[in-house]
């Protein structure tokens, strides 16, 4: 029988950033305009699959979707394994900026989920001319830590079993079986100690709910999309970030939890499909 | 088990039956504390079998750690299909109708196991034990 082939392309790119090599895989399919999709702390691109594989958003959008280095197939930097990978929002930022630039993309519309619907704000802060709109998917301006992230790495607990049974919690009790295991294998399989350092971007060094007011939604929109079941990111986080943003749309989305695009793609389409529609014009 | 309530008996005989659920907890041998609402109980694990069930307290009983739970809370945690808050142990502990307590490092090195029991609680005994 013959394979039935996706119409998505995985590639390899190289790229300096903040000095350092860093050997990044995407995933990309579709033409039009560039739509970069940031996954969440401690996964990997392939929770944008569902969105690369939809037609009717690869006929106008040409969809990218990248492992952060440490994350996926993407490595990470030489010298890892004499440093404690911490995320910060400067290194987060440029990695971002360096992707568009390396792929040479024009005016992309950024899209990214929970510690990327997190620095979609700082993006459209930093950079909102250069972008075509943000999307931020669980995305709030700053969370409370909640609980101790020591839990995440260390030696007498798997670290990849306790962030997938930590973040189950998180996917929506609707969400079907087989997208909520494929949504925590990207958990069980991360590299030790990635979530944790993804979370020092997300509990320590991502603040921004002082700034955010200075986005200009004119300039780059801002749409903030949060599931009802998502404790992490709670809707209120959601409605009170884009309650300081003017001109931010928030939607809170229902029957869906932290992962919308992964956990529910069914669902998630309803909701983020008019947006793409409404950013397209 | 006499004067154990029959939900309990229940969900001992579900995880002694689940091989897969056993399998999961090969490792935990411990006793903790289930409680919901004012009810609470030592639940005995050995290599992943619920073994014994005591009801608590018993003065002078130590136990690994406790799992408690508000008696609303708990009946919004089995319905079929619960309210944002009410779907996780952990989204419960965040809204503060529930709590984890003393020594949680082998609920945490097996949170998929104990979250599976919590479950296996939810699904199967939650309408039974509660009419809804």
């Amino acid at each position: 029988m013959a394979a039935e082939l996706e119409p998505v392309t995985g590639r390899y790119m190289q790229l300096d950033i903040q000095g350092r090599r860093n050997r990044i895989y995407f995933e990309q399919a579709g033409q039009g305009i560039p739509l970069l999709c940031l996954h969440t702390a401690g996964a990997d691109g392939s929770q944008f699959r569902h969105l690369l594989n939809d037609p009717e958003i690869t006929r106008n959008y040409r969809v990218i979707a990248f492992d952060m280095p440490w994350h996926g197939k993407s490595l990470p930097p030489v010298g890892y394994h004499l440093e404690e990978y911490r995320l910060t929002s400067d290194l987060y930022v440029d990695t971002v900026m360096a992707v568009c630039q390396g792929l040479e993309l024009a005016r992309p519309v950024v899209m990214g989920c929970s510690m990327g619907g997190r620095i979609v704000l700082q993006l459209a802060l930093a950079h909102g001319t250069d972008l075509r709109a943000v999307i931020g998917l669980e995305s709030a301006d700053h969370q409370e830590p909640w609980y101790d992230t020591d839990w995440l790495h260390r030696p007498d607990v798997h670290g990849g079993e306790i962030a997938a049974a930590l973040v189950s919690g998180l996917v929506a009790p609707q969400s079907p079986d087989e997208y909520r295991w494929e949504t925590l294998w990207g958990y069980l399989q991360s590299g030790p100690g990635v979530f944790k350092g993804d979370l020092y971007f997300y509990r320590a060094d991502s603040d921004y709910r002082d700034r955010v007011g200075e986005i200009d939604t004119t300039q780059c929109p801002v749409y903030l999309l949060t599931g009802e079941y998502d404790f992490s990111c709670t809707p209120e986080d959601t409605l009170r970030t884009a309650a300081r943003i003017e001109g931010a749309q928030a939607i809170i989305m229902e029957g869906l939890g932290h992962f919308p695009m992964s956990e529910d793609p069914q669902q998630f389409r309803g909701y983020i499909m008019p947006i793409l529609d409404q950013i397209r014009g | 088990m006499s004067n154990i309530p029959a939900t309990l008996v229940q969900l001992a005989d579900l995880l002694n039956g689940n091989a897969g659920l056993v399998r999961r907890g090969r490792f935990v041998e411990l006793e903790f504390m289930l409680q919901i609402g004012d009810e609470a109980h030592y639940l005995n694990i050995d290599h992943g079998k619920l073994t014994a069930i005591t009801p608590a307290p018993l003065l002078m009983r130590p136990w690994r750690f406790a799992i408690r739970i508000q008696a609303d809370a708990w009946l919004q945690f089995c319905q079929a299909m619960p309210r944002p808050g009410y779907h996780d142990l952990f989204a419960m502990c965040k809204l503060g109708v529930a709590s984890v307590e003393g020594d949680i490092h082998p609920l945490m090195a097996n949170l998929r196991y104990f979250q599976e029991i919590l479950a296996l609680a939810r699904l199967e005994l939650g309408e039974a034990a509660h009419g809804s």
